[in-house]
């Protein structure tokens, strides 16, 4: 970890998070936190629930905004840019609720993502051309939506919603892919679906997974940083986080 | 612009509805009435730029504003304060003892015309007056507002005391802007004299014709990816965020347009009414013009005409007969409305009629060939479960 921490300022890594606190009234849900993501790693975060592990998302996403650290993405900070400029940054986000736009179709859903026509005028004379078309059709194919591209998003089950936020992100070729829970409140068959889908989408690209499921972080992960109470309480291999004393204790225990 | 053919912008029900309400405005109207019936039905009309305004900055948006009289009445006045000096030329005014300036602020001991008064001479600052000044100060208002995330409640509390404010304003300064009664007696404009039947035939006709400007703008942008990301924000504030979206942009550019929407309908009633008063820029105007567009039905750009029209019959009626009961009416009919029929006008057509004239539609050979996909938009509020 010193080593690591040397290295803080000049960054070879695609996110470089250091000291990054949150304090809400007082109560430090992320508490002096670092950790560094490197190119094409996947890292998965995994605690006890309350650990504080969407709140670092948020952070890092610019949803909250952090009491004090930094969070640099390719070396730029992220912590003093707004939402959608660390959008265009190149950072995205699937939230732990699935969140998409019920009033949409699928297809609006995904086009609304698009990366294109995202000041006023742009969306404004924004055309659905050829191109986005068949990037939108892509992107279905590749979450099982392809029939239900005229479909209104709330219909969609909670499975498919799922995917259909994933999509959104995919759509918008992020560098560093953050996922809260992907597989969450999934059936068996959709859970292996999207582990399939997300070996898909995770080549060629910097991935935050949160998750729950032994299995499956022990299949996906490069890394595992193991959090508790806002602070980090192990990082390394799945392997050796599994065999961690302290992790069995308060997370693998139960 | 050859992009955006017609068939993507409107579906063959909005292309019917289009057509059927010109039929209505430029022939059924004009046919049917005396012209002082029609020019009081062009004032009605001129609430309905405000309610297609609201459509766009609430029903999509979700931005309730209740100050929306403040923008139409800065178009009001812009034109009333040009057709005012054009009155008060000195040999109009030529008994008072400053000749020359509106007879109000003779009245009021004003012995100059006020510096903001000057540019009103000019024919070509006050069209753009009346366009740019409300927009402006909606930008203003949208970006102090917007950019600080205030919203909701919040937001429409602060537009209703800027109305109340400028009503103040506008009764206090009488020397400045005629007071309560407004700005009166405006007789001709560039030399025409506005008082004939003749000049009030044009204006209606003129006031039509911008109507249906404003709403082949509110159909653009309403069947724009813009519309989309104003639907999306409207449920998903936060998510729009994520998807590279800055919010508060959009929402400054809806009001905006939801302001100049209004402007252009209180020039249109100051050309009609022959008059301009703070009457139309308070607090109870304000909320009159929501709930327009509530009876119109807050996502039906064409809605909000016939609600405009409905609810300013009834008050015309209802309101002559029983004056003191007609607030409490409206307040009845807002409520009935949002609980009863929450898309108005337009979700009852929706309901029970478009199923029916779609049918029909099948069946016409000039409607055959445009077969725009009617379930396919967004804003219909197509969840009729
Ligand atoms: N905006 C906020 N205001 C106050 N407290 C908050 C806020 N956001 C999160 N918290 C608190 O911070 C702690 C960490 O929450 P967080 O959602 O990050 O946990 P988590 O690790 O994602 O848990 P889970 O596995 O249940 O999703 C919790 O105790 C939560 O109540
Ligand atoms: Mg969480």
């Amino acid at each position: 970890m010193n080593a690591v921490a040397a290295k803080a300022t000049n960054t070879d890594f695609v996110l470089a998070v250091e000291g990054l606190t949150v304090s809400f009234d007082g109560f430090k849900a992320v508490d002096d936190l670092s950790f560094y993501v490197d190119e094409k790693e996947i890292r998965v975060i995994i605690g006890p629930n309350g650990a504080g592990k969407t709140t670092v998302l948020d952070l890092i996403c610019g949803r909250t905004k952090a009491t004090s650290g930094s969070v640099k993405f390719r070396n730029k900070e992220l912590t003093t840019l707004k939402e959608h400029e660390i959008v265009k940054a190149g950072v995205g986000r699937k939230f732990q609720n699935p969140s998409i736009y019920e009033d949409l179709t699928v297809f609006e859903n995904l086009e609304l993502c698009y990366p294109r026509g995202r000041n006023v005028f742009g969306a404004l004379f924004f055309k659905r051309d050829a191109k986005v078309i068949s990037k939108v059709r892509e992107v279905a194919e590749m979450i099982n939506l392809k029939d239900e591209l005229e479909s209104q998003a709330d219909l969609l089950s909670h499975g498919q919603k799922q995917w259909l936020e994933i999509g959104m992100l995919l759509i918008q070729d992020p560098d560093l892919l953050m996922l809260d829970e992907p597989v969450a409140g999934m059936s068996v068959t959709e859970r292996k679906q999207t582990a399939e889908l997300l070996r898909r989408i995770t080549n060629d690209r910097s991935v935050i997974v949160i998750e729950h499921d032994m299995q499956f972080v022990a299949e996906i992960a490069d890394h595992v940083t193991v959090m508790h109470q806002g602070k980090i309480l192990a990082e390394g291999s799945a392997e050796k986080v599994k065999q961690d004393p302290k992790v069995i204790e308060v997370y693998l225990g139960h | 612009m050859s992009n955006f053919s017609l068939k993507n912008m409107m579906t063959r029900q909005d292309v019917l509805g289009f057509l059927v309400l010109a039929i209505l405005l430029l022939v059924i109207m004009p046919l049917s009435m005396d012209i002082i019936r029609l020019t009081q039905f062009g004032k009605y009309l001129s609430f309905a730029f405000v309610a297609v305004g609201l459509v766009l900055c609430w029903g999509y948006g979700g931005i309730l504003s209740l100050g929306q009289g403040v923008f139409y009445g800065l178009g009001g006045y812009a034109l009333a304060m040009f057709l005012k000096l054009e009155a008060s030329s000195p040999e109009n005014t030529a008994i008072q003892s400053t000749p020359g300036i509106p007879d109000f602020m003779d009245w009021n001991r004003i012995t100059e015309l006020p510096w903001f008064w000057e540019p009103f001479n000019s024919f070509t600052f006050s069209v753009l007056a009346i366009l740019i000044v409300p927009t402006i100060f909606a930008y203003f208002i949208g970006f102090a507002m917007f950019k600080r995330r205030v919203g909701g409640v919040y937001f429409a509390i602060i537009t209703q005391a800027i109305s109340a404010i400028l009503t103040i304003l506008i009764i206090g300064q009488q020397g400045y802007t005629g007071g309560v009664n407004g700005i009166t007696d405006l007789r001709t404009l560039l030399g025409w004299n506005i008082r004939s039947d003749y000049a009030s035939y044009v204006f209606y006709f003129v006031c039509v014709a911008l109507l249906f400007v404003c709403l082949f703008i509110a159909q653009f942008i309403t069947k724009s990816k813009l519309g989309r990301i104003l639907v999306a924000m409207r449920g998903q504030e936060d998510r729009v965020r994520f998807s590279g979206y800055d919010v508060a942009n959009f929402k400054i550019f809806v009001f905006c347009v939801g302001a100049a929407f209004a402007a252009v309908g209180g020039a249109m009633f100051t050309l009609q009414e022959k008059f301009m008063s703070p009457s139309f820029v308070g607090i109870v105007p304000s909320i009159e013009m929501v709930i327009f567009c509530a009876v119109g039905g807050r996502l039906s750009i064409l809605g909000a005409v016939y609600g405009a029209i409905v609810v300013n019959v009834a008050k015309t009626y209802f309101g002559e007969s029983f004056p003191e009961l007609w607030l409490f009416a409206m307040g009845a009919l807002f409520i009935g409305v949002v609980l009863a029929f929450p898309d108005g006008l337009a979700g009852v057509y929706q309901k029970y009629c478009a199923p029916t004239v779609d049918r029909f539609l099948d069946k016409a050979p000039v409607f055959k060939r445009y077969s725009g996909d009617s379930s396919y938009s967004p804003s219909e509020p197509a969840k009729a479960s």
